[in-house]
């Protein structure tokens, strides 16, 4: 006897196929949603400051005649901060995670630890700011320069690149470091030639996506007293500056005294945007390049 | 229990041993009527049939050995075949000897024979036993009732010493029946060999059960 | 006369096929009462087992009996999980290796060891053997050259990859790689050679090369393998230990073991017939 009455299932078929296909288009609906608004956004950013983009705009100074107005100072502000964020973050953060994954006992400490760098993550970044502007500016008597500002944005994605690389670490097979400390290796001959080379795609890929974070974070640099005045472009790491982010930030803000600011902050948009599109296929770029086979 | 499989085979593999076994003791006693009766008909029939054992003994080798091949089967399963195989060894040369007695009454044919058979008889009677009692030993693996062959054995061959001294006896009075006296004391032989069949047989099942080599001959 | 000419053959002279009546070469590994907890459970109890040099030692049982616990721990590999413990002896040639004095790298370039899946390193199959050289401090060219083309040939490799040894090692096939994972564990000659299972993952006829490699290997090293394949200990191992639930049932020589063993549990797992 069969205990699945056929003729039951065949009334019921018609029905579990029209789920089916219902559910397939709510799921449609919902990527759509995201892709409408960012299409949205993009159209009318390009709209807005494409026509703006000229040499003068990308290489000249900050100014307040609309047409003359340029950009390069925050773009350098930008890079200079790079400098500082990507060594500390990278060797700081790579550092931690070694040591967390690979040294740390796995017990309370641990868990602890582990905890707070996730809880760390989602701090609202101008609570970052906050204490970049009392440690770094205000304790350490540097002022609003490239470092403070740098090691500010670094404390800020710190975590994330922690987290990305501890999970890079994690993803090397334990066969693999299982045959070296099988040979004999001690266990810094290990990390050094089996974990690192075999975690460092996904630990750079973590990197690149905290600083195309850190690239375009306005509200820490906010607080901590970054200027768009017309300053001297900066020239090292101790030098005053402004950012990218923070241009768009003033030109939008002051675009109800000047209209054409508007226009200028859609072009550093479309230049901000561009450079983070350039630093995540960087980071895809080598995530395909360098990722071992095993 | 796993292996439900295998040990339904191996079981009737036992089972076609223990049926060889019986169609060799069968054509042992027979041969040993004929003699008595001096029936060369039956003597014919028991030359005839044992083919039928010979060709039982190839069925049960190939099956052992392909059982070999495709369980390979270790310890005591491993015993049981290669046992098998050697016990069905024996029966066959059990069943020869049946047609070597049978030949022997041919031989003699309706030559008159004066001298007593009955030595011969209480011979065979006791080999007989002995296969009985191999045959029971071998279906519960019983390792006592495989030794007491061992001493029934020893039973035969001083039976079988002293027919033969009895024959020669008889012989040097009665020139006249040396070529049937000659045959009995030939199956005397073949009893006697019999009975070390039997005895390799129990052998065999003491390696089975404790995977040791005894010398019960 | 001739008759009497064979019975006065002495019986000594003849040679015995059999394995099991050779003379027991030196003790390797000395186990003594050796207990382990992975945190509350007891993965090997009273474990008792003489391990001797150039004879190949097969460990068999179920799943979870402890057996790759036991090959763990004679390198110490077992300590990479953390909530082990351990009590007991374990000497090689009487140094006691369960000592903290005794460095763990300086043991396992002693005995080396064979995973059960092939695992070699994400680099060329000249890296791959050379590793345990470099880490050992060897930088000169041509000694790391004779040291890659000595141990690919002692693991039978050598004629298959001479012309690739620049190719990463992934691109070989299964049983090529668990062959340069053997060739990788020769290159750091060491006295000892732990297999956990090498064939395991390997097809049949990768699996005979294996075979034949490993009974190639014993005149050299005293090997050690773990294997679910009861044929295979059967057919490469010159003593088999039984472990069950932690202990050792029974250890003795291969044959006996197969052809007659002492316990009933023995006989019920090698014959198939277990629980």
């Amino acid at each position: 006897m069969k205990l699945m009455d056929p003729s039951k299932m065949q009334a019921r078929m018609h029905r579990r196929i029209y789920q089916n296909n219902i559910l397939k288009y709510i799921f449609l609906l919902a990527t759509l949603f995201g892709l409408v608004v960012l299409a949205t956004l993009i159209i009318r950013v390009l709209n807005d400051g494409l026509g703006w983009i000229d040499f003068n705009f990308l290489t000249g100074r900050l100014s307040n005649d609309a047409e003359r107005a340029g950009i390069m100072g925050a773009i350098l502000g930008t890079f200079w901060l790079m400098v500082v964020v990507a060594p500390v973050t990278l060797i700081v953060g790579i550092g931690t995670a070694i040591f967390l994954e690979l040294y740390l006992k796995k017990g309370k400490a641990q868990s602890f630890i582990q905890t707070n760098i996730s809880n760390l993550a989602g701090v609202p970044s101008i609570v970052y700011g906050i204490l970049g502007l009392t440690i770094f500016v205000r304790l350490m008597d540097m002022g609003n320069i490239v470092l403070a500002g740098g090691l500010t944005l670094s404390l800020l994605v710190l975590p994330i690149i922690i987290v990305a690389a501890q999970e890079a670490i994690r993803a090397v097979p334990s066969f693999l470091t299982e045959a070296s400390y099988g040979m004999g290796a001690t266990k810094w001959q290990t990390i050094k030639n089996i974990i690192l080379p075999a975690a460092l795609p996904g630990m750079l890929t973590g990197a690149i996506l905290a600083l195309s974070r850190a690239i375009g974070e306005t509200a820490p640099l906010t607080v901590i007293g970054i200027p768009a005045l017309i300053i001297p472009f900066p020239s090292g790491i101790t030098d005053k500056f402004t950012a990218l982010p923070m241009q768009i930030y003033y030109w939008t803000l002051d675009s109800s005294l000047v209209a054409e600011y508007a226009n200028l902050a859609a072009a550093t948009i479309v230049v901000l945007l561009l450079l983070l599109f350039i630093l995540n296929s960087t980071a895809i770029f080598i995530r395909n390049k360098f990722q071992q086979r095993y | 229990m796993a292996r439900e499989n295998f040990e339904e085979k191996l079981l009737q593999l036992k089972n076609q041993v223990l049926l060889m076994s019986e169609m060799a003791k069968i054509a042992l006693t027979q041969a040993v009527h004929a003699l008595d009766k001096q029936d060369e008909i039956q003597a014919q029939t028991i030359i005839e049939q044992d083919q039928q054992i010979n060709d039982l003994e190839d069925e049960i080798n190939n099956y052992a050995i392909w059982l070999i091949a495709k369980e390979q089967p270790v310890a005591k399963d491993l015993r049981h075949l290669v046992t098998t195989l050697k016990v069905t060894n024996d029966i066959e040369r059990i069943g020869d000897l049946a047609v070597n007695i049978a030949k022997a009454v041919q031989t003699i044919g309706n030559e008159t024979v004066h001298v007593e058979k009955k030595a011969i008889i209480h011979m065979a009677e006791t080999v007989e036993k002995m296969i009985d009692v191999v045959i029971e030993a071998f279906f519960h693996e019983d390792i006592d009732k495989a030794l007491t062959v061992a001493e029934m054995d020893d039973k035969v061959d001083k039976q079988y010493a002293e027919t033969v001294t009895e024959m020669l006896h008889y012989m040097a009075d009665n020139r006249n029946e040396i070529n049937a006296i000659t045959q009995l004391a030939f199956v005397s032989r073949y009893l006697e060999r019999v009975a070390d069949h039997v005895t390799n047989i129990s052998e065999s099942i003491i390696y089975l059960v404790k995977g040791k080599y005894v010398d019960l001959n | 006369m001739s008759i009497s000419f064979v019975t006065e053959t002495p019986k000594k002279e003849l040679p015995s096929i059999h394995e099991a009546n050779k003379q027991s070469n030196q003790v390797v590994f000395d186990t003594k009462q050796l207990n382990l907890w992975y945190g509350d459970t007891h993965a090997l109890k009273e474990v008792d087992l003489l391990i001797y040099e150039k004879e190949i030692t097969a460990i068999i049982g179920p799943s979870g009996c402890g057996k790759s616990t036991y090959l763990k721990t004679l390198n110490r590999m077992v300590e990479l999980v953390p909530t082990v413990k351990i009590s007991g002896n374990i000497t090689y040639k009487n140094k006691d290796i369960l000592d903290r004095s005794f460095k763990v790298e300086e043991l396992r370039t002693l005995v080396g060891m064979v995973f059960q899946k092939p695992n070699p390193f994400p680099k060329s199959i000249y890296d791959n053997v050379a590793y345990g050289a470099k880490i050992h401090g060897i930088r000169n060219k041509k000694i790391l050259d004779e040291i890659v083309e000595r141990s690919l040939k002692g693991a039978a490799l050598w004629d298959e990859v001479k012309d690739r040894l620049k190719e990463n090692a992934y691109g070989l096939s299964g049983g090529q790689q668990q062959r340069l994972c053997i060739a990788r564990t020769l290159a750091i000659e060491p006295d000892v050679i732990l297999m956990d299972e090498p064939t395991s993952a390997l097809d049949p006829i990768s699996t005979s090369k294996i075979e034949e490699l490993i009974q190639t290997l014993k005149k050299d090293y005293s090997i050690i393998i773990v294997t679910h394949n009861m044929q295979q200990a059967a057919r490469i191992s010159d003593r088999t230990a039984f472990f069950l639930n932690g202990e050792v049932v029974e250890y003795d020589k291969t044959e006996k073991l197969f052809s007659n063993p002492n316990d009933k549990r023995t006989e019920d797992y090698i014959t198939g017939r277990f629980g």
